[in-house]
């Protein structure tokens, strides 16, 4: 198991809210918010991968992007490699820049069609380095050789290459300036069964090499039970429980995690039969009117009166353990 | 529901689409045959690309000809061959006899007109129902996917609903006119999966209380465990394995199902330290295939497989594979 009492926190978030306003009416007055990441406190420690799961508009790509200060956070510090980040200028966060970067979604849309390979896993050593040109050369090669694509197709363009090649372009550029942490946002969700092992592999084969720090977002849980070492569960904006990879997948701790482990199909007949399977009624509540105490109260099977009063804590109920959940309150 | 006695609903022979583009011919359907049964679940398992989604476009005559040609030794369908049908006598099947439901519910629904007045046209065009009858069996179609509060959403606008609810209303209009195959086109990929699960529940609860055969297509192999009974698995445009679902995890014997099984993560269970890889890309069908798709991705491939492409030999009652080399053996198959 992780042992995360030796490591070195290299990303700490705490109370990390993104609140994006809605304003309507023809004075545009600001009349509420929609709540995409609200009061989220996590640490990732150095060479480990921690997944982010959650369904699609419970804010874990928001959550990912503002870690990043992709967007100006509206509360809470995101401190990375020691530094605080979430008030600093645009200035500054340029050089923050090479610690931290970014592998998106989808390949298609992240990289620019008018560059060929060599420009786009070029262009952050151009903007942040003082390389000459034969200097650059070297490096895009070096890195296409590190995720596997062949050295002699880096004039090409990024439509001549698969989606798994692709998504390949992207883990270079992300590398090229050796950073430390990379978020990766869903990097495997728009690829094919038999090519998401290949990137997942390159991935974990890349952290082993060069002791990167992964936050790794997606929806796809089995996948994050082969990567991370401990894995956060967000439900509407909020992470409702966080723990180390066994125990979680092995004991579930949230009746929502509960639910979300056993409404994925399992790849094997004998397992549907047996399969406790918990339905979910009805829909996640729109983050710009959660319902009133915890935001799950709506759908959850174990639903209490005070779950529709008060937000429960998130707190630590065994070593390395948090949950956010009024059954764990007593 | 796999017993030889029962007659198929549908039966496809030696189906062939291929798409002639200025860029050269793709030959996306290749020799695919099957049959379905009264009330069976048939899995379609493929990765994009596979061909999965344009066998069941091209037997219904969904692909636009040209640039498509689909040929074939015959698709049967109620005593009527679908291929040399009329455009006339295949939209009175489209829609009525065979529905369909599609992967995103947001772009297949109109934005400008209410739920209600999609669901009643299927039912107005086909069945000549006046409009109030429709209004009323609208109306019990709803509640038969589970949308509750019916006679108020069928007024609602397909943005007013959520993705899974969506999705239950596709699934009502495909339904109206009491089909006798529905075709689902990844129906669940567009969706959560705490709401897929609610989609497949629906689905099978459906099928028992209509009799109705399905054909579901998608490359989720967790699905397919969870909701066929028969599965075919595609690459290349083929139909490499056919097997009954359990036969098929339990057995699999062609190598890309097998590679395929192995490199899927588990939820529970043991956890491998390392994936396992298929390497390579999938193919490109430029050509007439005149070896195995699968050839230069698979680890038992040998001389045979780059000279001819392997026709499906039967090795269990419902299980037939499309490959030289035997499992059992380990070496070439006696054929």
């Amino acid at each position: 198991m992780f042992d995360t009492s030796q490591r070195k926190k290299l990303v700490s978030v705490k109370g990390l809210k993104m609140y994006f306003p809605i304003h309507t009416g023809l004075m545009r007055r600001h009349t509420g918010d929609v709540k995409a990441v609200d009061d989220v406190s996590f640490d990732i420690y150095e060479g480990e991968t921690l997944g982010l799961v959650g369904e699609s508009g419970c804010g874990k790509s928001t959550c990912g992007r503002a870690v990043l200060r992709l967007y100006d956070p509206t509360a809470g510090t995101i401190e990375v490699d020691s530094t605080d980040i979430s008030t600093m200028s645009q200035g500054d966060l340029r050089k923050m820049r090479p610690v931290m970067q970014m592998v998106f979604q989808d390949p298609q849309a992240s990289l620019n069609p008018r560059m060929s390979v060599a420009d786009i896993i070029g262009e952050p050593l151009r903007e942040h380095t003082r390389k000459s040109k034969a200097e650059r050369l070297d490096r895009i090669y070096e890195l296409m050789d590190a995720v596997g694509l062949n050295r002699d197709f880096a004039n090409r363009y990024p439509h001549e290459f698969s989606g798994g090649q692709r998504q390949r372009i992207g883990i270079a550029r992300a590398l090229a300036l050796n950073p430390k942490f990379i978020v990766c946002d869903e990097p495997i969700a728009a690829l094919d069964v038999s090519i998401q092992a290949q990137v997942v592999n390159l991935l974990e084969d890349l952290q082993g090499e060069l002791g990167l720090t992964y936050l790794f977002i997606s929806h796809d849980l089995s996948m994050v039970r082969h990567i991370a070492d401990r894995v956060a569960v967000m439900y509407l904006g909020k992470v409702v429980e966080l723990a180390p990879r066994e125990g979680l997948y092995a004991d579930p701790k949230h009746p929502y995690t509960v639910a979300l482990l056993s409404a994925v199909p399992e790849p094997d007949p004998a397992a549907h039969d047996e399969a406790n399977r918990i339905i979910l009624q009805g829909d996640v509540p729109s983050p710009s009117n959660p319902p009133q105490g915890c935001n799950f109260c709506t759908r959850c099977p174990r639903v209490m009166d005070i779950c529709k009063q008060q937000d429960p804590e998130f707190r630590e109920i065994e070593p390395g353990r948090f949950v956010a959940c009024h059954l764990y309150n007593q | 529901m796999l017993d030889g006695a029962q007659p198929s609903v549908l039966d496809v022979k030696d189906l062939k689409t291929v798409f002639k583009t200025r860029r050269g011919e793709v030959h996306a359907v290749n020799n695919v045959s099957f049959s379905l049964k009264a009330g069976e679940l048939l899995g379609v398992v493929g990765e994009s690309g596979s061909g999965k989604s344009v066998t069941m476009m091209s037997l219904i005559g969904l692909v636009p000809a040209p640039p498509a040609v689909v040929t074939g030794a015959g698709v049967m369908f109620e005593g009527q061959d679908l291929l040399t049908a009329t455009d006339e006598q295949l939209r009175a099947v489209r829609g009525a006899r065979i529905g369909f439901v599609f992967q995103d519910p947001m772009t297949s629904l109109n934005p400008v007109f209410n739920v209600g007045f999609q669901l009643m046209e299927p039912l107005r065009k086909h069945m000549g129902m006046s409009k109030a009858k429709a209004r009323v069996r609208a109306k019990e179609l709803l509640e038969l996917v589970g949308i509750p509060d019916a006679e108020r959403r069928l007024k609602d606008y397909p943005h007013q609903f959520s993705g899974g609810m969506r999705q239950r209303v596709m699934i009502a209009i495909a339904l109206a006119c009491d089909p006798k195959v529905l075709i689902a086109d990844e129906p669940t990929t567009a969706l959560d999966v705490t709401i897929q699960a609610q989609i497949l529940e629906l689905m099978k609860d459906l099928r028992d209380k209509l009799g109705m055969a399905v054909v579901w297509i998608t490359h989720d192999l967790g699905v397919i465990a969870g909701i066929a009974d028969r599965v075919l698995v595609m690459y290349g445009g083929q139909v490499v394995e056919h097997a009954p679902v359990r036969e098929l995890f339990a057995n699999p014997k062609h190598p890309y199902t097998r590679a395929l099984l192995k490199t899927v993560p588990h939820v529970s269970g043991v956890r491998s330290d390392r994936l396992k890889v298929i390497e390579g890309q999938p193919p490109i069908l430029r050509a007439h295939p005149t070896a195995c798709p699968f050839r230069d991705r698979c680890e038992q491939a040998f001389n045979r497989c780059s000279r001819e492409n392997p026709t499906r030999y039967s090795v269990g009652p419902v299980h037939d594979v499309a490959c030289f080399w035997d499992p059992e053996t380990g070496g070439p198959r006696d054929v």
